[in-house]
């Protein structure tokens, strides 16, 4: 048995609304070793996110966890009672979310709010907990750290604010940290340099990391593996380099070739053809064969499971596409 | 995820028969249609008619205790008048009151709010300005000074409600409005031609409706309970029409001597209505506010 | 800062000064009170002669000239009534008014914010919706009824409480208060509860309502997953947050509480201006209901301004501008 950090089996998350139930993440598999960071693409709607928040056992109603595992160093979370779940946010597992402006309360200082993580789990005194944090100001890069410390959010640039969540989620050395569009809400030029300082940082304190991202461009400079959503299921997981390079999965394919190159010359943007469906409605069989230049009869019919195309590298696809 | 108008209406039916205070609010307004209704055929007694009382029947106690009278199931007044045939011609009056006004002061409020909303400039600045000023000032001393410098008279208090009630309307409207205009089917409309009040009346106003319309409801409790409080204080209703509030007023001069349900139940009954009103109003607020969901 | 004062002493002024137009105007209306200034058995040349000395001859602006002259010196005339200076009888009973609205006020935010953070923390529990339930009552309570209706069961049926004055007071920083002796106290327990009602019920609402919103924002979210407690995420997070919310409608629900204050006071036969007023209405005592509203105005204003004031040191990012 590997010990591997956090691994997840067979999770069920549905949401009981007035209008249906929406299975927003049916059946999911996937483990995050340690200081490994692992990507989870997909559009918007597609699950990712819910299960990040599910990892940190922070599903809202009507929301629920159906079945599944959630194991982190052998734990199953959702067995755990929010007080002992208390003790693993914010200490092991840490977040950081995707828009830097409303993370942040906007009336007590960034001192405040970065003190408050350690006061939750630690016992330091005023003065370490002060010099943590400049020591934390300055590893995400921000300059003059004393005097910003008693600076209020809004004081703040965006990219500022997203360094300042960030050094929040690694100030108790988390084992792992969960971010959920860390960029999506930052100019371009930001946000490069946000990834950087994230994988930077993992890197150097062995955490693990789960990147939650739609963005494909982002993932394929940042990970270690990939794992693609669509529609609540995982269609393909592998190595980076499998992904980028060898990936199988019509949605995969679409979702790479999406992605503009601006170094080489191109006719027009590729766009994977038709819509996402509707989740409380989703077609039997393959959620993407709708859209799927290469489905067949048997794609409409049963849904396809993840199997191992080479080691390693798993797709739901019966037929996937030859490289 | 978008709702389609059946799942919201069936969603809103729903909601409606499972929350109970809409329910009882419903139960409540309900019973006092019927109150306005039905009322003076089915109480024995018209408390205006001097004829009809019996002074010898002054201030009977309700039948529940000892001299009581089954002719008078809540008691009488200092004249004979039968306390519940009083409080259903008193309702009325306060209800008359309360929805004329509400009325009123929507049309009004609506009207400046949709100007200042749409025409902007000078008219919203002026229009804006004396709303924030007065809205400033409780309701309830403005209406009281008003009615003391008009008189008493229930069409002096329609007009004095009206100057109290407007501001609320002209700023939601005003709110909404501002939102609409700038959406691409009033640009649509302009460049089609459309004259501004046809723009105005036919594509702006549908869609301020729903804060109106909760707005509206809550404020005939609040005129309710503001004319009941003017009546009492004797600068509301004439003698001649008394509303629940002025019934209160003649019981208290009374309470001390322990007749207490001259007053405890005309009051109550007030109670009950606006009650009942903001029960449904709230209901109506948590449904129809986009915010929440 | 400097230039922010100068523009808010020049809009209150502003604001003032329009205020006295409509009441001089609309106590115009209110019919010549010559006829209460001459005995009754005056005749036709006496008034006319009256009517010129107290300057009613002359056209309104003029009028409204004189008035105003005076009430910036702060002259308000005599009252009709008690032919002392309107003023200095206002000034005497407004003690007893800002003891009275200061309980009220106090009570209803010491139940009000505990009870609303509850239910807004935690809306789908049966005491909430119990507590929303009762602060709808509340609303929906008519002010009068209520003292009313305290009087009776406490101080009639029972006799627990006085039905009506003021209890003794002792002399304290220039100005007599009651609230402290025992004595008192008693006499204000039932005008401050009834007067809070109304204010406890709104207050409570808006708190709950603030609370739902703030609940959702992200920064809550946040907050939790640094492990922080529930209580903490509430009272710490949220709650200041809720605050700003909170403190416009208090400020407006001041007013109203004055404005309240006139029943409550004439139900309880509270020696303070509001009871003042009503009686003034009733017996056309025009300078004294002058004076009452220019100075509920001129209180207003000052309210707006510390609400406003008051803003900032919650908020950061408002500044006074």
């Amino acid at each position: 048995m590997t010990d591997k950090l956090l691994s997840i089996r067979g999770l069920k998350i549905y949401f009981h609304t007035f209008a249906g139930v929406i299975k927003a993440v049916d059946g999911v598999d996937f483990s995050v070793d340690e200081g490994e960071i692992l990507g989870v693409v997909g559009e918007s709607g597609c699950g990712k996110s819910v299960v990040g928040f599910s990892i940190m056992g922070l599903t809202e109603p009507p929301g629920r966890i159906e079945t599944g595992e959630i194991r982190f160093n052998g734990v199953n979370l959702p067995d755990l009672d929010e007080r002992r779940m208390r003790k693993i946010r914010g200490k092991e597992i840490a977040m950081v979310f995707q828009d830097p402006m409303t993370s942040l309360n906007p009336l007590y200082t960034i001192q405040d709010q970065m003190e408050e993580v350690m006061k939750l789990h630690g016992d330091m005194t005023a003065e370490q907990r002060k010099n943590r944090c400049i020591e934390l100001l300055t590893e995400v890069g921000i300059s003059q750290p004393q005097t910003r410390l008693k600076n209020y959010p809004h004081q703040f640039s965006g990219g500022m604010r997203q360094r300042v969540i960030v050094a929040i989620a690694l100030a108790s050395n988390p084992k792992l940290v969960i971010a959920d569009e860390p960029t999506t809400a930052l100019d371009v030029t930001i946000q490069s340099q946000i990834l950087k300082l994230m994988k930077r940082l993992v890197k150097e304190h062995r955490t693990a990391m789960i990147l939650i991202t739609h963005d494909l461009a982002v993932v394929s400079e940042m990970t270690d593996k990939i794992m693609v959503m669509y529609c609540g299921r995982i269609v393909e997981k592998g190595t980076r380099d499998d992904i980028i390079n060898r990936c199988r999965h019509p949605y995969t394919i679409g979702l790479l070739g999406s992605i503009p190159k601006l170094a080489s010359r191109q006719n027009r943007l590729f766009q994977i053809p038709g819509m996402v469906p509707n989740i409380m409605n989703l077609p039997p069989g393959c959620s993407f064969a709708p859209r799927c230049d290469y489905a067949k009869d048997r794609c409409r019919t049963v849904h396809p499971e993840l199997a191992d195309i080479e080691p390693g590298h798993e797709t739901a696809c019966y037929y996937p596409v030859e490289r | 995820m978008k709702k389609t108008g059946a799942i919201w209406a069936s969603e809103f039916v729903h909601n409606f028969r499972g929350n109970i205070s809409a329910m009882i609010g419903s139960v409540i307004i309900l019973f006092f249609i019927f109150i306005v209704a039905f009322g003076p055929s089915l109480v024995r007694q018209n408390p205006y008619d001097i004829a009809s009382l019996q002074l010898i029947d002054a201030y009977k106690p309700p039948v529940w205790l000892p001299d009581g009278d089954p002719n008078y199931i809540l008691g009488t007044d200092g004249q004979g008048r039968d306390v519940l045939a009083s409080i259903v011609y008193g309702t009325r009056i306060s209800l008359f009151i309360g929805l004329t006004a509400m009325i009123c002061s929507s049309l009004i409020g609506s009207a400046l709010g949709l100007i200042a909303g749409y025409y902007g400039g000078r008219l919203d600045g002026v229009i804006m300005r004396i709303a924030d000023v007065q809205l400033s000032f409780p309701s309830i001393l403005i209406a009281l000074f008003l009615m003391s410098a008009f008189g008493k008279g229930i069409d002096n208090i329609l007009i004095s409600l009206t100057c109290v009630g407007w501001v609320i309307y002209a700023r939601t409207v005003r709110g909404s409005t501002l939102s609409e205009k700038q959406k691409e089917y009033v640009q649509a409309a302009k460049a089609a031609g459309l004259p501004n009040r046809l723009i105005i009346v036919r594509h702006i106003l549908p869609n301020v409706l729903t804060p109106l319309i909760v707005v509206g409801t809550i404020q005939i409790g609040t005129f309710i309970l503001i004319e009941a409080s003017l009546s009492f204080l004797g600068v509301g209703v004439p003698i001649t029409k008394p509303s629940l509030g002025l019934l209160v007023k003649n019981g208290f001069d009374v309470l001390l001597s322990g007749l207490w349900w001259t007053s405890v139940f005309p009051g109550a009954f007030i109670m009950l209505l606006v009650f009942g009103i903001n029960l449904l109003g709230d209901f109506l607020r948590d449904e129809l506010n986009p915010r929440l969901k | 800062m400097i230039s922010y004062l100068v523009k808010r002493v020049f809009q209150m002024v502003v604001v003032l000064w329009v205020v006295s137009i409509i009441v001089f105007t609309m106590m115009s209306f209110t019919g010549d009170p010559t006829y209460m200034m001459v005995p009754l058995d005056a005749t036709e040349d006496e008034i006319a002669n009256a009517r010129m000395l107290l300057g009613l001859d002359k056209p309104y602006i003029v009028q409204y000239g004189i008035f105003l002259k005076n009430i910036i010196r702060g002259d308000f005339g005599r009252s009709f009534v008690f032919r002392q200076p309107a003023l200095g009888l206002i000034m005497e009973r407004m003690p007893a008014t800002v003891e009275m609205v200061l309980a009220a006020m106090t009570l209803s935010l010491l139940l009000a914010i505990p009870l609303g953070v509850f239910a807004g923390a935690y809306p789908q529990k049966k005491t909430s919706r119990g507590i929303m339930a009762g602060s709808l009552l509340g609303i929906s309570l008519p002010n009068f009824w209520v003292g009313m209706m305290l009087i009776f069961v406490l101080a009639v049926r029972f006799n627990i409480l006085p039905s009506s004055g003021r209890g003794d007071t002792v002399r304290m920083m220039g100005v007599n208060l009651s609230i402290i002796t025992a004595d008192g106290f008693q006499h204000i327990i039932l005008p401050a509860v009834t007067l809070c009602f109304a204010t406890l019920a709104m207050l409570l609402r808006i708190t709950r309502a603030g609370m739902m919103e703030v609940m959702k924002q992200d920064f809550i979210k946040f907050a939790r997953a640094k492990g922080a407690t529930f209580r903490s995420v509430l009272f710490k997070h949220a709650l200041k947050n809720v605050l700003i919310p909170v403190v416009t409608i208090f400020g407006l629900q001041l007013g109203d509480l004055i404005g309240f204050a006139t029943i409550t006071e004439y139900i309880f036969a509270w020696p303070g201006m509001g009871k003042l007023l009503i009686d003034s209405i009733y017996m056309g005592d025009r300078p004294v209901i002058v004076v009452y509203l220019m100075f509920v105005a001129f209180l207003f204003v000052i309210i707006n301004f510390a609400v406003d004031v008051i803003y900032t040191l919650i908020d950061p990012r408002i500044k006074l501008r």
